[in-house]
């Protein structure tokens, strides 16, 4: 059991995992913003970019993958903000508009090039391959120890975790204008803060952990982990400190619970086959949110005037 | 300044007097759209002094606040702060945003937003030491909110609110304090408490400038008024500045719905 | 061959299927605008996601009952229901709970979506679910549909369109003012809710031809194109429904003509070029137009800014401003002013000047109101009442 579970999940778990976290903690500031379906653009303009850039460089790699997948959400952001800007739409359409035709475009483009030899199409990046990420060099808990062992583990597996590490120290670090310009963006302004470019440095590491984790997870996963476990988060707390730490738990928690039922609760159940792990992550997540605004303690909206304009 | 100007003389007085001031404005037009919403407005705040923006509904008062504070992009137009431009003195400078401009449900609690006023002190990841705390719930004792330092935001009065932000900007401990309609919507308590603040403040030397919407008031709290019609109607102390004919210019009709009786 | 595809000449099958995009591009058009209008567009995002689950277990209950588990109307009425349980997914997160509408929908669209992924993954491994080509719907694809497949198509845009022009006007009064239609005795939540299920309807019929993922583009990308040509909402209605139902029209033509030509994403991208057309060239609110209008507003404020402050001998701070003064002669080099400035000067001080007396004189009050710095007085007053006030300011001796 211990040397199965090394070699056949504990990578996709682990991946799951820091996945999962990556797009948690921002995406905690994108919902106070009222950003929350950013990540929703990004998951959706990344098909055109790894069309773009398996077609300029003619092969299947990660790292040019990631390259095109980043640009495309940098052209997708940047396209939204001047679409807001210069036609005065507001945000919600313009992303519509800019993610719903850039998707297109990606369809269109793989349809139309030669991909019959490569793995390359629309499922593998709406869903991944989370569970073909195994282990294969690890021959039990040992392994964790073996050098030669260990180089064997999946090239996604230290990719997401140093997403994860680049993540969390630039959230460390700039949690202080992060929290002081999401609350109160004029105040901010005025103590001197560069309101914007936290802003667009927010969308950047959203962008980089999106980009990062629909290659091992898919996009699925990625705009659930963006907004279901910091809305969840929402509804148990009131500290903002409180709020990131409950939807790393609960981003934690999607992925591994999501990764065993997915794998094993089909066999519990007398099926043969297992289903798949980035929609089941993406459903636990959901069931969780559905828990936490049935009975979390802090649910309803407080103050005299919830509304913001 | 690159070009050399009309006239030099009106020039170098102007200059003594932008230096003299906690903050001008010269040659301020703020547009949303089309249609001026402020139109080339000179004004020079005094030090020391509190003054009070007085004018009509959509005169644009807050505005002109705003973007003398570079919250908003002007047409046109230059702000000064003692003279030095705007973005090297703000840290002398505190702001009281209007209490509706910003979400309450927001997952913060009372001692959280009055710490923010200390952001430029603490810096990105500047330690949050004994004195700091202390600063902070010195400031909401100022404003008569001490006990309230674990309450979330969102289950406090909007008088309650509005001290908050007060509080805040105390924190920023500055030398001028601009405040955006500080009375508008709060108890009795709350205006009480926050004129006794911004008094203390005057005695303290400290610049305030505050936008106000009541006329019945302003003698009774402020020393100067800067009256605003889109354009400047007029600036200067309230017993000079604060009549009758000036008023009339500024709110027209208006006026006689407008507390007359502030006048006396 | 893409002459034949747009005069209808490729079969019956590509005929039905291109006119039932048409019509379900007009509708999707004009009931896309009164979302948009009511800033609601991204909540037919979370429509069209949430419809996966309900193809995927309307697939399996067919299969169950022993019947053919591709039956297209099954299919459709299993995702009308799932959808239907979205949208109250969305309304419920929103309403009784502090969430934004932006972050429910995101929360519904993603958390279905992960389901419907899981309930395909299902089918797959069962017997009957090998070629159950459900995928098909993710993406759209009218190659090598059935006659009664088209058939489903076509009436269904056809009785959408006829429903979106049954409800036009008390859709467009919600849409354009809640409160106007609210005091006018209108149920404002049961027309809002016609506008779901219209949008509903339209994801419903639009799945097979464009596909879940990209039938929001449909509900978008019309109404916020045509918005740029016109502030008239009946207009904005006509001019979106117009530009869906090109698009929907070509795409599916231009489709029908290559395999490799998906008909969803060649239809959001012929909306999407007559977006940007939109978006640069419209007359008025266009980019073109904006930039021109914007800088010509700026330069008319900085110059009447920089002669009130000749007139006045004031100094001018401003390097646009004087930049702009040189340029129109209004100063030498040296910042002097020229002949042709102390006239225009002089000429906008009066009016300045009669601008003030106006406002400080009760008669005046509606005319004040007009007052921003830049309108000259004679478009305000008539030329009687302009001599009346220059009478006043003559003896005054200001001028």
């Amino acid at each position: 059991m211990g040397e199965e579970f090394v070699v056949l999940s504990l990578a996709p778990m682990l991946i799951g995992v820091f996945a999962a976290v990556a797009c948690a903690i921002p995406g905690n500031f994108l919902l106070l913003r009222r950003q929350a379906l950013i990540g929703d653009a990004i998951s959706h303009v990344v098909l055109p970019g790894i069309v773009v850039a398996f077609l300029v460089t003619g092969v299947v790699a990660a790292w040019p993958m990631m390259l095109g997948a980043g640009g495309a959400s940098l052209v997708a952001v940047g396209l939204i903000e001047a679409i807001r800007r210069l036609g005065g739409i507001e945000p919600g359409a313009a992303m519509g508009v800019v993610f719903t035709a850039m998707f297109a475009g990606g369809v269109l483009l793989l349809e139309q090039s030669d991909t019959s030899s490569v793995h390359l199409d629309v499922e593998h990046a709406l869903y991944g391959n989370l569970e073909s990420l195994i282990w294969l060099d690890a021959q039990g808990w040992a392994s964790l120890a073996d050098i030669g062992a260990l180089r064997g583990l999946p090239p996604e597996l230290p990719r997401m975790a140093l997403t994860l590490v680049l993540v969390t120290g630039l959230t460390w670090v700039f949690w202080r204008p992060l929290k002081l310009s999401t609350f109160d963006e004029a105040f901010a302004r005025t103590v001197g803060l560069p309101v914007s470019l936290i802003g667009l440095g927010l969308v950047v590491v959203a962008a980089i952990a999106a980009v990062a984790a629909f290659d091992a997870v898919g996009s699925i996963i990625v705009i659930a982990m963006f907004i279901c476990p910091p809305a969840a988060a929402r509804m148990v707390t009131n500290g903002l400190e409180a709020q990131v730490a409950w939807s790393i738990g609960f981003a934690v928690l999607s992925a591994v619970l999501g990764y065993v039922l997915a794998g094993y609760g089909p066999l519990w159940l007398g099926f043969d086959d297992a289903v798949s792990a980035a929609g089941m992550i993406a459903t636990v997540s959901g069931a969780i949110l559905g828990l936490a605004a049935a009975f979390g303690p802090c649910r309803h909206r407080s103050g005299v005037s919830a509304s913001a304009p | 300044m690159s070009v050399e100007l009309v006239t030099t003389e009106a020039n170098r007085e102007d200059r003594d007097a932008l230096a003299a001031s906690p903050l001008a404005v010269r040659g301020l037009t703020v547009s949303y759209g089309e249609k001026p919403a402020v139109f080339s407005l000179d004004a020079t705040f005094e030090q020391g002094a509190m003054t009070a923006i007085i004018g009509p509904n959509g005169a644009g008062k807050s505005t002109m606040l705003k973007a003398a504070l570079g919250i908003v992009k002007p047409v046109s137009g230059q702000v000064t702060a003692w003279g030095e431009d705007l973005e090297e003195m703000r840290a002398r400078i505190a702001y009281v945003p209007q209490r509706a401009t910003v979400d309450w449900d927001f997952p913060a609690r009372v001692l959280d937003v009055v710490m923010m006023g200390q952001y430029r002190k603490l810096g990105l990841l500047g330690r949050v030491k004994t004195k700091h705390m202390q600063t902070a719930l010195h400031c909401l004792e100022r404003v008569g909110m001490d006990g309230f330092a674990d309450r979330q935001i969102g289950q406090l009065s909007g008088g309650q609110q509005q001290r908050v932000f007060l509080a805040r900007a105390l924190a920023q401990d500055a030398e001028l304090y601009l405040l955006d309609e500080p009375f508008a919507g709060v108890d009795a308590a709350t205006e009480t408490a926050i004129i006794s603040v911004l008094k203390d403040l005057r005695g303290l030397e400290k610049t305030v400038v505050a936008v106000h919407h009541d006329l019945s008031t302003v003698a009774e709290y402020f020393d100067r008024v800067f009256i605003i019609s889109t354009s400047k109607v007029a600036e200067g102390a309230v017993a000079d500045a604060f009549t009758q004919s000036n008023l009339q210019k500024a709110y027209g009709g208006r006026l006689a719905t407008a507390q007359m009786g502030a006048l006396g | 061959m893409i002459w034949d595809a747009l005069t209808l000449q490729l079969g019956y099958n590509a005929t039905l299927v291109t006119i039932g995009a048409a019509l379900l591009g007009m509708a999707a058009g004009a009931t896309g605008t009164f979302l948009f209008l009511g800033k609601r567009a991204l909540v037919s995002d979370a429509i069209s996601h949430a419809t996966l689950p309900g193809v995927a277990l309307a697939f399996v209950v067919m299969v169950a009952l022993g019947g053919d588990g591709r039956a297209l109307p099954g299919l459709l009425v299993g995702s009308a229901l799932s959808a239907a349980v979205g949208l109250l997914c969305v309304s419920a997160l929103t309403n009784r709970t502090r969430l934004s509408e932006d972050a429910a929908i995101g929360a519904v669209l993603s958390v279905f979506f992960g389901f419907g992924i899981v309930l395909l993954t299902v089918i797959q491994s069962m017997n009957s679910g090998r070629q159950a080509g459900l995928e098909s719907f993710l993406l759209g694809s009218t190659a090598g549909m059935l006659w009664q497949d088209a058939m489903v198509i076509a009436s269904g845009g056809a009785i959408v369109l006829l429903l979106v022009a049954a409800f036009r006007r008390p859709m467009t009064m919600v849409a354009f003012d809640r409160v106007f239609a609210a005091s006018l005795a209108m149920n404002v939540p049961r027309v809002e809710l016609a506008m779901m299920g219209l949008a509903l309807a339209i994801t419903v019929v639009g799945l097979k031809v464009v596909g879940l993922i990209l039938i929001v583009a449909l509900l978008i990308i019309p109404a916020v194109a045509a918005r740029f040509w016109t502030d008239r909402v009946g207009h904005v209605v006509i001019s979106a429904g117009l530009i869906g139902a090109v698009s929907g029209y070509a795409g599916a033509a231009v489709s029908a003509t290559a395999p490799a030509l998906p008909t969803g994403p060649i239809i959001v991208l012929v909306a999407f070029a007559l977006f940007i057309l939109s978006l640069l060239t419209a007359p008025n609110r266009g980019v073109f137009a904006v930039v021109l209008r914007h800088r010509r507003f700026r330069a008319r404020v900085h110059v009447r800014q920089g002669l009130l402050a000749l007139a006045q001998g004031q100094p001018i701070y401003e390097g646009l401003t004087l930049r702009l003064m040189r340029r129109r002669g209004l100063i030498r080099a040296d910042g002097v002013a020229t002949e042709l400035g102390r006239t225009q000067a002089g000429k906008a001080l009066r009016d300045e000047r009669r601008w003030q007396l106006l406002r400080s004189d009760p008669a005046y009050e509606e005319a004040a109101a007009s007052y921003d710095g830049l309108t000259p007085l004679d478009d305000v007053l008539t030329p009687d009442q302009l001599g009346a006030l220059d009478r006043e300011l003559q003896p005054k001796g200001v001028f």
